[in-house]
């Protein structure tokens, strides 16, 4: 039974106690317990169910390795699914749940899943693409709910999180990645040779492994000692900088590193603390010390609660006081696993054998064993472990006669498959690995590939046991030359200096990839590799078999080393047992890739501040206030928000619009047409560059004059339009659309840096420093009148169409515009940003005795459409041309270039099939056609194909017509008028609608007389 | 995340910072221009796997276009410079042979 021990524990402070509760149950740990460690001293084996077959599953190990102890923590809000007991800091009041079971843990329905899969072969690899084909129609009914019910791990929290989650950018000269001795040495090396030092560790303390194994001396100290004073010297460097709880999630292009740190994760609701915080860091160099993962054996039912990874075992025994069991175990093909046996029997507890899967077991830490009468037992392995819910007997047998079986009874079997280095972080960035037979690992294999910086160095290394130096003496060796590597790179150097180091020395391991069940202890058992996943040994060889070659192929058909847990225990004994059903060797099965993060991050964290009112930027024009103040029902243009229409009490969306619509018509209407893109272009060559840009003459325009223009790309389609006025004989002023101004700027400056730089030119956007106001209907010009419009030359009932002025209202200078956009006689004045509110006002009051009222966006958009008016957006969608609109007089042809003048003459643009933009008039009046609505050559039955032959662009009901109008790009539309066209829906409803002009109210344009 | 020098400014500008234009030298063919000129003009590009020229904007700051001459494969950066060339200037060659001797263009 695990227990808390007497004394012992050198992360715990027995002085403070905290109460937790898992599953409803309340427990206690200590100050410096993790939520594993404290279960485990709680007797808490079961710890959840398995992915697949809902198996009882507990603890494996004791860091971000772990595979099983995945929990829900926190509650409401602050709940998260899926958290590593063995990464979670125990805090006071904490409260865990245990995962994937149904009704219970201890009593799951789905574990019959388990039970029917010992009798036939469900959820082998590929189970559901070979179950779930026939009949298709029971896939999306049936079979696909079912597993999407069953599937997933964990339940995604529904409330919104409290937290406050930030981003952090920082750079330095070299990132060392965790605190172990490797670690804490090479960036000693670093820092001694002058450089900027960042040294990151995931877990709360310093020296990794150092804490635990401290059989090693360095320089004369304990290796935890060692540790210890390294740190503290490091802390004492001006040119260091030392963080723990943060992790190297991952390693991008040019030294660039996303860390993750745990802030307030284990203090949850801290005042004015982040839960998570998400480093962005730019790394001249960087140091992976980031250690080893012990490697599972694979031995039948090597899943039930109580088998852990040896040096789990020795580590909760060791760092937090608990041990495990009463009586273990030990399986291994190594000298390191007798740590664990030795640290056990010094704990009190009663190994009742070591199992070495070598032939012979003859180092000093055997030796060290046999001398504690600790039975060792060469040759061999475990058969089967057995028990209901967690281990209760052991049947073993030598490797060289498996019927010769024997029986032990133990709580815990504690194995070791040897030491995979984590090499994430230097894969991540392309850094390429070896196969090592001797040590049966992959390690980092620079001379044929390491991440790179810009100019084309190394700027990534791995170091000590990350680096493949699994033994200390090793480790700290290359520690060093790792460390000096970095800061060499860096133009740096420190005084040479090599840590004495003394360790048990140790015989090499030899690979063990599987032990066969034996006799009648074979049958249904498991061998499992993949424990997140719960992939067999047998899946993988029936992958094989069914031809599944490639080891990335066979990963996605198994599911072997997907998910959350990126294969930290399963790749290599999954590779080593591929490679070993083809008959080939492990380097030729090959690995796969690693991908960032290196554990699961949380969501929060990637979002930072980024959400509620701070999510996205919004624009708001100087006239917001009002609008909001008044009634405005806005909706996003871009990044503007924009009054969709002015709500009155009473009144739905529909309802003011019409109003708006029939007072602008009838009376005069206000706009705020702010958002309108505004840019200057001024220059001697702006002339000649702005004929190059539109599609038609804007050097001919005199001064004073506006222009309608069009603007294509090089493959002659329309992407914004705008009226152009010539301010100036050197200066334009382009208005664009509102969601356009950036692009159309990025647009102009493209072409005069990269193709035409010989051209003077300058551009600037000043769609902010000017509000912009449309005045339209017929009192339009009497409200003017009123407002005290004076123009500096002229009066404004000479003010002709598509003219400009300068003009002013009292002290307030004004661009006067004659345009319109609603058919009506309107106008657009332009004054300075700060200024709008007052002119908006002004204007208001002036009209108040002609009936002004001001407009929203769909009231424009109507009255547009009522005139034919095209939107870029509605009527473009990147594929229309200018032609394909009836917009060829805006088209020079007089010009010998302009951007998309060539493209013109393509042959998909020249053919007379392309869809052409016309109006539609339903034969019911009252019906509005959805946007999009398709048109059809023949209507057929429901399901049947049809040929479409076009589609609604924009769509609305015309108040001033009293009926329904459409525009639409049809397939030869303008051959087509008088034509009925059929608009079949959804739920088989046809609308028919006649094809007419586009231009629906007041073609003749005596309205703007 | 690629770092690039913006040879207007000089910052040394993080990928952020920066718009991708595509290929670089590309010749433009208006009016007038073959149907092959101009189909090689607006869709053909080399794509290579190696050395390659390429436009970029420093859109989040000076706002100004430069070229970049780098490997597609290692991510290496042989150099950058001014957008109002139409081949990359003898230094930039340079650079790229010193590091890529079987470069041949």
């Amino acid at each position: 039974m695990p227990h808390r021990m007497p004394e012992g524990g050198v992360l715990i402070d027995r002085s403070r106690p905290i109460r937790f509760r898992f599953n409803g149950e309340e427990l206690q740990g200590y100050v410096g317990d993790t939520l594993a460690s404290a279960l485990m001293a709680n007797d808490k084996v079961l710890l959840g169910r398995s992915f697949k077959y809902h198996r009882p599953r507990g603890l494996i190990a004791s860091g971000a390795e772990e595979p099983n102890a995945l929990l829900g923590v926190g509650e409401g809000g602050r709940f998260e699914p899926n958290q590593r007991a063995t990464m979670t800091e125990l805090y006071d009041g904490l409260v865990a749940t245990s995962q994937n079971h149904w009704p219970s843990l201890e009593f799951d329905i789905g574990a019959m899943n388990a039970a029917v899969a010992n009798r036939i072969p469900v959820f082998s690899a590929g189970f559901y693409y070979k179950t779930f084909m026939y009949p298709r129609a029971a896939w999306k009914h049936v079979y696909e709910p079912f597993i999407r019910h069953a599937a997933g791990l964990g339940q995604a929290p529904t409330d919104p999180d409290p937290d406050v989650y930030e981003h952090y950018h920082t750079f330095c000269d070299v990132l060392v990645v965790g605190g172990g001795v490797a670690g804490l040495m090479a960036a000693r090396r670093a820092a001694e040779a002058g450089a900027e030092v960042l040294l990151i560790e995931q877990t709360g303390h310093w020296g990794g492994r150092a804490l635990t194994d401290t059989d090693t001396l360095i320089d004369g100290q304990p290796a935890d000692a060692w540790a210890e004073a390294m740190a503290a010297s490091l802390a004492a460097m001006p040119n260091v900088r030392m963080r723990t709880r943060i992790m190297g999630a991952g390693g991008y292009d040019h030294g660039w590193w996303l860390l993750y740190e745990r802030v307030a994760e284990h203090s949850p609701g801290e005042e004015g603390m982040p839960r998570h915080r998400l480093w962005k860091v730019r790394a001249k160099q960087c140091v992976v010390a980031t250690g080893a993962i012990e490697r599972p054996l694979t031995f039948a039912e090597n899943d039930k609660p109580g088998v852990m990874l040896a040096s789990a075992v020795r580590d909760y025994i060791r760092l937090y006081g608990v041990r495990p069991a009463r009586s273990a175990v030990v399986v291994a093909n190594n000298d390191d696993a007798y740590r664990t046996a030795l640290s056990l029997h010094r704990a009190g507890a009663t190994v009742k054998a070591v199992l070495d899967t070598r032939a012979e077991a003859n180092g000093a830490l055997p030796g060290e064993a046999r001398a504690l009468g600790i039975p060792v037992r060469p040759g061999y392995g475990i058969a089967k472990v057995e028990g209901t819910m967690r281990v209760e007997t052991v049947r073993i047998a030598p490797l060289a006669d498996p019927s010769a079986v024997q029986l032990l009874v133990c709580d815990l079997v504690a194995m070791s498959g040897g030491w995979s280095p984590v090499v994430h972080l230097f894969s991540h960035g392309g850094g390429k690995l070896r196969w090592e037979e001797e040590m049966a690992m992959f390690r980092p294999e620079p001379e044929r590939g390491a991440p790179i910086g810009p100019d084309g160095s190394v700027n990534t290394r791995c170091a000590g046991a990350a680096n493949g130096a699994l033994a200390a003496g090793d480790c700290l060796s290359d520690a060093v030359a790792v460390g000096d590597a970095a800061a060499e790179a860096l133009g740096r150097q420190a005084p040479p200096a090599m840590p004495e180091v003394a360790a048990p020395a140790e015989s090499p391991m030899e690979p063990h990839w599987f032990t066969p069940a034996s006799g009648k202890y074979a049958h249904g058992n498991k061998h499992f590799v993949d424990f997140q996943n719960d992939v067999t040994a047998a899946d993988i060889r029936l992958a094989a078999r069914e031809g599944y070659e490639s080891v990335e192929h066979t990963k996605r058909y198994t599911t072997l080393g997907m998910a959350t847990d990126q294969g930290k225990t399963s790749n290599i004994n999954g590779l080593a047992l591929l490679a070993e059903a083809r008959g080939e060797p492990i380097p030729a099965v090959g690995t796969t890739t690693f991908r960032p993060p290196y554990m699961p991050i949380s969501l929060g964290s990637i979002a930072g501040r980024s959400r509620g009112d701070l999510f996205k930027v919004i624009r708001e024009t100087p006239m917001h206030a009002w609008h909001a103040a008044n009634g405005g029902d806005f909706e996003p243009v871009g990044d503007w928000f924009r009054p969709y229409c002015y709500r009155r009490a009473g009144e739905d969306r529909d309802a003011a619009v019409a109003r708006e619509v029939l007072n602008a018509r009838g009376k005069v209407g206000l706009l705020d047409a702010t958002t309108l893109g505004k840019i200057v272009v001024k220059g001697p060559d702006a002339p000649s560059f702005l004929d190059l840009i539109y599609t038609n003459m804007m050097s001919s325009l005199k001064i004073g004059a506006c222009r309608y223009g069009l603007m294509c790309n090089e493959n002659g389609f329309l992407f914004d339009d705008g009226v152009v006025v010539r301010m100036a004989e050197d200066e334009y002023l382009l208005h664009t659309t509102t969601g356009g101004a950036d692009r159309v700027h990025g647009h102009l400056e493209e072409w005069l840096q990269t193709e035409w730089w010989d051209l003077q030119v300058f551009t600037q956007n000043v769609t902010e420093q000017w509000a912009q106001i449309a005045i339209a209907g017929p009192q339009s010009r009497a409200t003017l009148a009123a407002a005290g419009l004076v123009l500096e030359e002229g009066t404004l009932q000479d003010l002709a169409f598509m003219r400009y002025a300068p003009a002013r209202i009292s002290d307030l200078p004004v661009r006067l515009y004659r345009i319109s956009f609603s058919g009506e006689l309107a106008f657009e004045l332009a004054c300075p940003a700060s200024a709008g509110m007052g002119l908006w006002e002004r204007l208001l009051a002036a009209g108040a005795d002609h009936g002004i009222q001001p407009y929203g966006t769909e009231a424009l958009h109507v009255m547009r459409a009522e005139k034919g008016f095209i939107m870029i957006g509605d009527e473009t969608d990147g594929t229309v041309t200018p032609q394909d609109l009836g917009l060829s007089w805006a088209v020079s042809k007089k010009k010998a270039d302009f951007i998309g003048k060539r493209a013109f003459d393509r042959i998909d643009i020249t053919r007379e099939d392309r869809k052409q933009l016309v109006g539609l008039l339903t034969e019911d009046p009252t019906v509005v056609l959805p946007d999009g609505a398709h048109a059809v050559a023949e209507v057929k039955a429901a399901g049947q194909p049809m040929k479409t032959i076009g589609h609604v662009t924009s769509t609305y009901r015309s108040p001033v017509l009293g009926r329904s109008i459409a525009m639409a790009l049809i397939e030869r539309g303008r051959e087509r008028m008088g034509e009925v066209l059929d608009f079949p829906l959804e739920g088989g409803s046809v609308i028919r609608a006649t094809v007419s002009d586009p231009v629906f109210y007041d073609k003749e344009g005596a309205r703007n007389a | 995340m690629l770092t690039l020098t913006c040879p207007n400014c000089g910052a040394d500008c993080a990928e952020t910072e920066l718009a991708p234009g595509g290929e670089a030298h590309i010749n433009r063919h208006g009016p007038g221009s073959s149907d092959a000129a101009f189909s090689e003009y607006l869709f053909h590009r080399k794509n290579p796997k190696g050395v390659h020229f390429e436009r970029w904007r420093h859109a989040f700051g000076c706002g100004k276009w430069f070229h970049a001459a780098r490997c597609t494969v290692t991510l290496e950066v042989f150099g950058t410079y001014p957008a109002e060339v139409t081949a990359p200037p003898e230094y930039i060659v340079a650079a790229i042979k010193a590091r890529r001797p079987d470069w041949e263009g």
